[in-house]
């Protein structure tokens, strides 16, 4: 692996682990209200699918989309401004946690409606289709989430209309306190795409670079023009569903193997073995990231409070596409 | 006469009801191993086991339905939506099915079920999770809407519910579930129908419904130190609507204020208020007023948040202007 590459993961997921202890300490100090849903744990599926991504690509997310964002390249301080409900947010502190959005980065937001991110990233597709452009649009989505009927809907046209979306599982093998077990007849998500014709495969979410491979070759197969594809990283949450669960349900055992698996440590220990990195370079980056994490915190604290209620409603004043008739 | 959170009401009501029959049945999201979001169901998986306290797929339209299904069979379910916003994912089979079995079976076959769900902003859920849409349900004919204020009608209310012959949506609020009331230990019922005037006045009627309710009780105490005698309804059940108990309330006061936390556009207030109208026009001394939420979807700041939303600071300005005395 080249070592540009290696630096990047290992930064983003070290940034990715920071934040979300930063904001996980934020909420708890009472500066970001509403429900906070965090990554640790997941962090390879984001990081590796969006460095296989080009920048080009689309992303549409659910309210698990800090690092989603902070990978594309949205600012840590532009988000923790939004989480603070800041006006200096990346949606100017109307969205919130939940509901990050950054059009220059192709970022077309988080949403809180479980199922609704499958139907609006094959609308994107079909933008991209009708075009004949080459971009693809990430999905990313839970484990949960396949079992509401817009995920076989959203399937059956992708794949009729050859749609090029990427529909990315983050699979954690709970939704909030059901295990998956209990939630699905088909644990196996990726064997639900074949029911629709689509190409998928399972992939190990805390590796790293085994889903940036995978992601690489599914991206590959959908700018070709076959359609969409479904890769399902098998992952895990470390936290609770939210801030305002204690995920009491699982086991200590259970949390103890996932996180020996830790995809962090693991990548870390492998690119020192493999020479793609020096521990100069891990301490470098651990430096900076405190850096940045603190002072998106400070610039999230310092920024001011949105004013306009009504602000962004409608697009104003009335603005008819194409010019006024 | 025991002290019990709203939450625990609902459970207990939960659990009286199964105990008492073996048709009832609780479905929802994280409802059984977890106990429910907000308690409400908490132990009763371990006391009635899987067959009774399902814990469901994130399939709101289709375990709905499978509710509905059920209950034109025989069994009497409770279903819980996580929270108001996901309901709207359930509306399809709530309002095409549920509300219309009845009806187009010309009477022939029934659905009971009872739909829980919990409506309302709080501390910045921000717009996809603030919804209040109670307007939408009682907007429906053949679905009983019903929205308690408290705990002791969330037992009472919700017993009753599970009783009722047709689809009832049963109205819960996000702030209310911690909010501890009176009850009594023996079993009780609440009616699914009918107002209640709750405070008695003369000078103003203030009506409102599970959380609005409560910021007129909190406006009335304030307009009471400016020595005014408001009368505060709670109307209980939006549909069926008691039109009687508002006219009388109307022709008593002369003054009325409806406050709602969902948006006014054909909304609760507009409703009221055209009831009003038609019933008792000429009871009226001056304009009715409307307390409700900005015509915005909820925004997650949380000093726009807190604009966005009506409070009592509101209803008591409402009931000034509606005195005349602003
Ligand atoms: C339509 C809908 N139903 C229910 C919820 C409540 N809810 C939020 S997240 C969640 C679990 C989702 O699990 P999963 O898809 O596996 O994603 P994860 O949170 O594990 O990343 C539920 C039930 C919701 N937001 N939307
Ligand atoms: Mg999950």
């Amino acid at each position: 692996m080249q070592r540009k590459l290696a630096w990047q993961f290992l930064y983003d997921m070290t940034l990715a682990r920071q934040f979300e202890q930063a904001a996980a300490e934020q909420y708890t100090q009472g500066n970001i209200g509403g429900f906070l849903h965090l990554y640790p744990g997941e962090e390879a599926v984001a990081v590796a699918s969006l460095h296989a991504a080009e920048a080009s690509d689309y992303v549409v997310s659910t309210y698990r989309e800090h690092v989603h964002a902070l990978v594309r390249g949205v600012r840590p301080a532009a988000v923790m401004a939004e989480l603070f409900g800041k006006a200096t947010g990346c949606s100017g502190g109307y969205g919130g946690s939940m509901h990050l959005y950054d059009a220059e980065h192709r970022f077309l937001g988080g949403y809180a409606i479980v199922g609704e991110t499958f139907a609006i990233a094959a609308g994107v597709g079909y933008w991209l289709r009708m075009n004949d452009l080459t971009h693809v649009v990430l999905c990313y989505f839970g484990d949960g989430a396949v079992n509401q009927g817009t995920f076989h809907e959203s399937l059956n046209m992708a794949a009729l209309w050859k749609l090029p979306v990427l529909f990315v599982c983050e699979n954690n093998r709970y939704q909030i306190g059901t295990e998956i077990h209990r939630h699905s007849a088909v644990p196996e998500v990726y064997r639900r795409a074949s029911a629709y014709g689509i190409d998928s495969r399972r992939v190990d979410g805390m590796d790293v670079v085994a889903v940036y491979e995978a992601t690489r070759a599914a991206l590959q197969h959908v700018r070709a023009g076959n359609g969409p594809y479904l890769l399902e990283c098998e992952t895990y949450r470390y936290r609770g569903h939210s801030m305002a669960d204690s995920g009491a349900y699982r086991s200590a055992l259970e949390l103890a193997e996932l996180r020996a698996r830790d995809p962090l440590d693991g990548f870390r220990e492998r690119a020192l073995a493999e020479g793609w990195l020096v521990a100069a370079d891990c301490d470098e980056i651990d430096s900076e990231i405190d850096r940045v994490v603190a002072d998106a915190v400070r610039f999230a604290a310092d920024s001011p409070q949105p004013t306009d209620l009504g602000a962004s409603v409608y697009r104003e004043p009335l603005d008819l596409y194409g010019g006024r008739p | 006469m025991a002290e019990l959170a709203y939450w625990e009401a609902i459970r207990r009501a939960h659990d009286e009801e199964l105990a008492n029959d073996p048709m009832v049945l609780a479905m929802g999201e994280d409802i059984g191993v977890v106990g429910g979001t907000y308690k409400a169901t908490s132990g009763l998986y371990q006391k009635y086991g899987d067959k009774r306290i399902i814990d469901t797929p994130i399939s709101e339209n289709s375990f709905t339905g499978i509710g509905i299904g059920a209950s034109m069979a025989g069994l009497r379910p409770i279903i819980e939506i996580m929270s108001i916003n996901f309901a709207l994912l359930a509306l399809d089979t709530l309002v095409n099915a549920a509300a219309k079995i009845r009806y187009m079976s010309g009477g022939r076959v029934s659905c009971p079920i009872v739909m829980r769900t919990p409506g309302g902003t709080a501390h910045q859920l921000a717009a996809q999770h603030s919804a209040r849409l109670a307007r939408v349900f009682m907007s429906t004919s053949g679905l009983r809407v019903v929205t308690p204020r408290g705990a002791m009608e969330a037992c009472g209310m919700l017993k009753s519910a599970v009783r009722c012959n047709d689809p009832v949506i049963f109205i819960e609020h996000e702030r209310m579930y911690n909010l501890r009331e009176q009850v009594p230990d023996t079993e009780y019922f609440r009616p699914l129908e009918g107002a209640e005037i709750v405070r008695k006045g003369t000078d103003i009627t203030l009506i409102g419904y599970n959380w609005s309710f409560l910021l007129c009780m909190k406006a009335a105490d304030m307009l009471e130190r400016d020595g005014i005698s408001a009368e505060v309804v709670d109307l209980r059940s939006l549909k069926p609507l008691d039109r009687e108990t508002i006219r009388r309330s109307v022709e008593k006061t002369h003054r009325v204020l409806v406050a709602e936390e969902d948006e006014a556009a054909v909304g609760v207030g507009s409703e009221i208020i055209s009831v009003i109208i038609e019933d008792c026009f000429f009871a009226l001394d001056s304009q009715p007023v409307r307390i409700h939420a900005a015509d915005v979807p909820v925004p997650y700041a949380a000093n726009l948040e807190h604009a966005a939303i009506p409070d009592e600071h509101d209803v008591y300005q409402g009931a000034l202007k509606a005195l005349g005395r602003i």
